[in-house]
């Protein structure tokens, strides 16, 4: 079943025919023959194959950067599709040139890879400072450098953006006024527009369908299976619209990807530290596409957004093209992976009641390596006080049982508690109860169970300094 | 001097081995491998697979022509399993088919039956069963027996290293494409080019003389396409050679993380004696080695273990026995530092339990013991131009150690669950290949009429600069600016008999091998000189692309080799080159295997978060022998991305199998490397001064493998802290120090 798709690839619109579901990778070397974007892991772990896509958002164009591994074709349709053949210009750019200059290239394998994160952050128009630009390539892996080299890079880069990137200036003159990209991005918005009404629409499909939202994990999972599906492709793009306050709620549609609820204004505004916790999620390229109700409805039991989500009490709205039910998240997960939503549900909102202002939140995660890895093992807690005691709390772990787990006993034990050491301790001994890890590459059962206790002594470390010191627990 | 390939490189149009534009109708092939450890096949059914849309043929080893074996120092390892299969993810079957996606598809639809037999993983229990390899290997020499009595403290422990995925980014694969006749070309990802190109004659039963094998560049390569890629090789050839097409063997990242080899995880016993001021008396040492299911380069890996076992001391009575151990788990192989870590790592751990007991710092002991000139290892040979002293004295120039122990001291006084901790790393590193029959490369150099300039040897291209650093050569040598000279791909076609480009040597023996040729075609220029302008050859001097004579410049770099072809002079010229002075007996293993040593010393400073069990590298500051660098940008790009290789294998890097020997951490979402997140907050490398190397190219001094070592002092900084935490050292030292097993050293008796 393969289907015709209409998009811009670089500065030249291209026709091609081809099943829907395949990696938009291997169409980029296999089709188009550009080969400047590698294959390196096919799971999203290594950047090696990230390209930059823009899309039409009224007046503007939003550009991000993805994991061209993990993204079906079908999603390219109507957009601006940019590799590393790209972002050629006759000179070499800035960045490129710091990475002459650092030697931060050596086999040269990922460094085209690195080039467009960092391309693609200044396109995104975010922020452009040592520590975002290092996050742009977070996801990004070098074997040979040991990003020591590229660390460089971006603290020049950093240093020179300083001076030259005026926040106030459309971002895309000004990349090209900076050389940053080549000219013919100017014109890219009104190729987008010409082409948007002759866009063959291959967004909803019909009945037998694999529901795709940011693909992040299925593409992983069954990267070679998704080829031949039939996709049901979920994203739509109204970031504005994905996120608001309505009935002293904060609404999020299912289909908010990780980094517009790190951009939204609202989250900031409402519950803080989110942002903090977002950048030990994925890479930017896997936050840049994975949705808030795909991590919820992929039910990996260490999935870092649900445990979060579950300390703070999250509600789902699930609809069908028949009804709309609400059901509590502690409830929806069943058991390993069986989660309460039939095949043609999908999860609209993920609903959190406001708590006001006075509330405290923490969310801890240890895994091998800080960013981009997996947990063994993550724990969320969310309190309200009174005076002294403890009013409302909710803890949530993560790798410790077949599902995303609410710690409802663990919870009930502290409800009313003053904060001290005894009660922190029986907590934590109540938790024991309630967990049953398994031993995997992640870590051995008697590591998890051990590190969950440690993290919710954290929890207390963190959020009650002045009651609760480490020397009182271990 | 910026390496002008990153050029393309950050372009995006350098050409690996998958971006090669194949010939139109080029097929594609998936490997289908053993799902079991160890057993017996009992059946396979590739009747529906054969059927699968996009399927043209399925080889096994009933259609290979020649001989179906591939090992390349012991004759152990056949292309295909036939009746028995060794470990998971041995090939049995190839299959070729439309694309690559469709190949995978049709496996899948392969029915294997199997009956299984007993797994054996671990080296200790392979060694008690009798399952080896080849017969254990010792180096030795003094009376470690009489060593021990004359010690005042005798030490003796366990120390279990793990193994390390390379991960180098770019996967392994091979391209072969039939030429005229039975002839084949093969573009394979391979450190070793003669290595696949003998493996494809054997398999096919032609002559090597039939078959060019050329490797473009590597997307990475360290030790893990020295050996192993050659299957791949021989398996696109074989097909290619079957089917008179074209056929591409690319392996998914899946597949190679499960079916190739890794670094070799050892499991050793030591005993260690020292006089009470920390002088080393005497060692022994037992390293049962994870060879896995097939020889591979274990021997040699293993002897190079030997060789390290005692790092940069020097001990008067050492007994070190290197055991083989075959498992049922894939055959792990060459990975930078060739079995010198882990022989290092022991002795490193010995050196830090003794430390211990005599109640003084491990750096006492370490600096006490350094080797230094006249002395000699246990191997027999004597140490000669040695800067061991000097880089660890230069260490303790650059780092104040009593500040760093005084402030080390006052963070880990304050409240709170963070602690830090520092150790010291030197190092010593023999370089040549320690088989002297190796140690020989060649260079053909070719210029042309216009003045450029184009070379070929037998160096493989992987990110090490090689290339760039043979260009500096030559443009030295004549002259002439870098961009006249160019360095071609590798292959067996215009260099035979190659050498891989291993054991840090690549660019040592392939650019003296250049540097031959590069004088012999500027003897012929200058006699050429000499008569055209009837002068001596002392006058005449090749400066900025002109001839001068005296200081008169007489004609440009290009007028001079117009002339000299007019003139009927050869442009040409090829060079081989041993490394001269090298010699080992394996059979008494005693000789001078080593051209030279490479030197240096590390310290390292690491934060441990003691809830969490989580740790970050604070400060690293090393001191290297880089002998007169060629190019320091390259050879500092080198330093630091061994160095944080090193520090992944001591840390997060963890390979993981089960009982039935199936690897559980079998992709980059459970296999975790470095990231730039993890760097060391400070970094400071330094130069040793006034060093030349006069074995080595224009006084330089290899690089590739030695400072992956000094990863080691993250592995004691890490255990310092734990120790301030909580007074503690772990009986048994094992590696990698993942947050889990921080955390079990941490709170020992609540891990339940």
């Amino acid at each position: 079943m393969k289907k015709e798709i209409k998009f811009l690839c670089n500065n030249e619109i291209k026709e091609i025919s081809v099943k829907p579901g395949t990696p938009l990778l291997d169409v980029i070397r296999n089709d188009l023959r550009l080969t400047g974007t590698k294959e390196g892991c096919k799971e999203g772990d290594c950047g090696a194959c990230t390209v930059i896509i823009g899309e039409l958002n009224g007046d503007d164009i939003i550009y991000k950067t993805i994991n061209s591994c993990l993204f079906p074709v079908a999603e390219i349709a109507g957009k601006h599709l940019v590799t590393i053949e790209g972002i050629q210009k006759e000179q070499l750019t800035k960045v490129q040139e710091l990475f002459l200059e650092e030697g931060a290239s050596q086999c040269g394998f990922c460094t085209p890879g690195f080039i467009v994160s960092i391309t693609g952050h200044l396109l995104s128009g975010a922020e452009v400072e040592t520590s975002t630009l290092t996050d742009s390539v977070a996801g990004n892996i070098c074997r040979c450098t040991g990003h020591i080299s590229i660390k460089r890079v971006i603290e020049r880069f950093s240093d020179w953006a300083e001076t030259k990137i005026n926040e106030d200036e459309n971002r895309i003159n000004e990349l090209i006024r900076l050389s940053l990209i080549p000219e013919y991005f100017a014109g890219v918005k009104e190729e987008l527009i010409k082409m948007s009404s002759g866009v063959v629409g291959i967004r909803k499909q019909t009945k037998g369908t694999t529901k795709v939202a940011g693909g992040t994990d299925i593409y992983v999972q069954q990267s070679e299976g998704v080829t031949d599906y039939v996709l049901e492709i979920l994203n739509e793009n109204i970031p504005e619209q994905k996120i608001e306050i309505a009935d002293g709620s904060l609404k999020i549609s299912g289909l908010t990807t990780m980094s517009e609820i790190e951009n939204s204004k609202m989250i900031s505004e409402t519950f803080p530290a989110i942002k903090e916790y977002l950048k030990y999620f994925g890479s930017r390229q896997i936050r840049n596409r994975a949705t808030a109700g795909g991590n919820i409805r992929n039910a990996s039991p260490i999935g870092d957004f649900s445990n979060i989500l579950l300390a703070l009490g999250a509600k789902l709205e699930i609809t069908s093209s028949t009804k709309t039910r609400e059901i509590e998240l502690e409830n929806f997960f069943i058991s390993y992976k069986t989660v309460d939503c039939a095949e043609d549900e999908t999860i609209n909102k993920i609903i959190i009641q406001l708590p006001g202002p006075d509330f405290k939140m923490n969310f801890e995660k240890v895994s091998k390596r800080e960013y981009l890895d997996i947990a063994s093992v993550n724990s969320a807690l969310f309190a309200i006080m009174n005076n002294n005691k403890i009013n409302k709390v909710r803890i949530s772990a993560g790798g410790v049982a077949p599902i995303p787990l609410y710690l409802k006993q663990t919870s009930a034990e502290l409800k009313n508690k003053e904060i001290n050491p005894e009660t922190i301790k029986k907590a934590a001994s109540v938790a024991m109860e309630e967990i049953s890890p398994i031993s995997d590459a992640r870590g051995s059962k008697e590591y998890k169970r051990l590190l969950l206790r440690q993290l919710i002594y954290l929890h207390f470390i963190k959020l009650f300094p002045n009651d609760i010191r480490a020397e009182e627990l271990i | 001097m910026i390496n002008n390939d990153t050029i393309n490189h950050v372009r995006g149009i350098s050409i690996f081995a998958d971006d090669y534009r194949e010939p139109s109708g080029t097929l594609h092939a998936a490997v289908f491998y053993s799902s079991i450890a160890a057993g017996e096949i009992q059946r396979v059914d590739y009747g529906e697979a054969i059927k699968s849309e996009g399927v043209v043929r399925i080889l096994t080893y009933k259609d290979i022509p020649g001989e179906n074996q591939i090992g390349s120092i012991i004759k152990d390892e056949p292309l295909f399993a036939e009746r028995y299969v060794h470990y998971i993810g041995q090939p049995i079957a190839l299959i070729v088919a439309k694309s690559r996606h469709l190949a995978i598809k049709a496996r899948k639809k392969i029915e294997i039956r199997y009956i299984p037999s007993e797994v054996i993983t671990d080296p200790r229990e392979a060694f008690k069963k009798g399952s080896l390899i080849a017969p254990p290997r010792v180096f030795a020499c003094g009376d470690t027996i009489k060593g021990f009595e004359e010690s005042d403290v005798v030490i003796e422990g366990r120390v279990d290293s793990g193994g390390q995925e390379h991960l180098y980014i770019e996967t392994q694969g091979a391209l072969a494409i039939p030429l005229e006749g039975d002839n084949l070309r093969v573009i394979s990802s391979t450190q070793g080019p003669t290595a696949v190109q003998r493996a494809i004659a054997n398999v096919l039963g032609i002559g090597m003389h039939k078959i060019e094998v050329e490797a473009v560049r590597l997307g990475g390569g360290f030790g893990g396409k020295e050996d192993q890629a050659t299957v791949w090789g021989v398996l696109s050839a074989l097909a290619a050679y079957t089917l008179k097409t074209a056929v591409k063997v690319i392996l998914p990242r899946g597949d190679d993380v499960k079916i190739t080899g890794k670094r070799h995880p050892y499991s050793s016993d030591y005993k260690i004696g020292l006089s009470k001021d920390g002088i080393i008396k005497s060692y022994e040492v037992t390293f049962y080695q994870n060879s896995g299911a097939a020889a591979d380069l274990s021997t040699a890996v293993l002897d190079r273990t030997l060789f390290h076992s005692t790092n940069s001391y020097f001990i008067p009575n050492v007994k070190a026995t290197g055991i083989a151990c075959k498992t049922n788990l894939v055959p792990n192989t060459a990975f930078r530092g060739f079995g010198g870590p882990q022989g290092m790592f022991v002795i490193e751990s010995a050196i830090y339990k003794a430390a211990e007991k005599l109640k003084i710092p491990p750096h006492v002991i370490q600096e006490k013991n350094l080797i230094s000139d006249g002395k000699s290892f246990p191997y027999g040979q004597i140490m000669i131009n040695s800067t061991a002293e000097k880089c660890f004295s230069g260490l303790k120039q650059i780092v104040d150690l009593e500040a760093i122990k005084s402030e080390t001291e006052k963070f880990n006084q304050q409240e709170g669950y963070k602690r830090r901790g520092f150790a010291i790393m030197p190092i010593c590193f023999g370089i040549s290949f320690t088989n002297t029959m190796l140690n020989q490369a060649a260079s053909l150099v070719n210029i042309y009429t216009d003045g450029t300039v184009a070379v070929s040897t037998a160096a493989v291209e992987m990110g090490q600069g090689v290339y760039m650093k043979i260009r500096q050569v030559v443009a030295r040598i004549f002259s002439i600016d870098i961009s006249k000279v160019k360095t071609e791909s590798t292959s067996t076609k215009t260099v035979a008999n190659t050498s891989p480009t291993a054991a840090s040597v690549g660019f040592d023996m392939n650019g003296k091998a250049t540097e031959i040729a590069s004088l012999e075609i500027k003897k012929r220029l200058t006699t050429f000189i000499c008569d055209l302008f009837e002068v001596k050859e002392e006058s005449v001097d090749f400066k900025d692309e002109n001839i001068l004579i005296g200081k008169e410049i007489k004609m440009t770099w290009k007028e001079l080799i117009s002339k000299a072809y007019v003139n009927r002079v050869s442009l040409c010229a090829q060079a081989h080159y041993a490394t001269p002075g090298i010699s080992f007996d394996p059979g008494i293993n005693k000789g001078n295997p080593f051209a030279y040593y490479s030197f240096g010393s590390a310290m390292i400073e690491a934060e441990v978060d003691c809830l969490k069990g989580t740790y970050s590298v604070e400060s690293v500051n090393i001191i290297h022998d880089f002998g007169e660098s060629l190019n320091p940008l390259i050879d500092m790009g080198q330093a630091e991305g061994a160095l944080m290789q090193g520090i992944g294998w001591m840390t997060m890097e963890e390979i993981l199998f089960n009982a039935k020997g199936i690897l559980l951490t079998n992709a980059l979402s459970t296999y975790k490397v470095p990231d730039i997140n993890y760097t060391p907050r400070k970094i400071n490398i330094k130069f040793l001064e006034n060093s030349p190397n006069i074995k080595g190219v224009m006084n330089s001094k290899a690089i590739g493998e030695p400072p992956l070592m000094y990863g080691i002092a993250v592995y004691f900084a890490i255990l310092n802290a734990i120790k301030s935490f909580r007074n503690c050292v772990p009986e048994i030292i094992t590696s990698p120090l993942t947050p889990e097993r921080v955390l079990k050293y941490l709170y020992p008796s609540e891990m339940i």
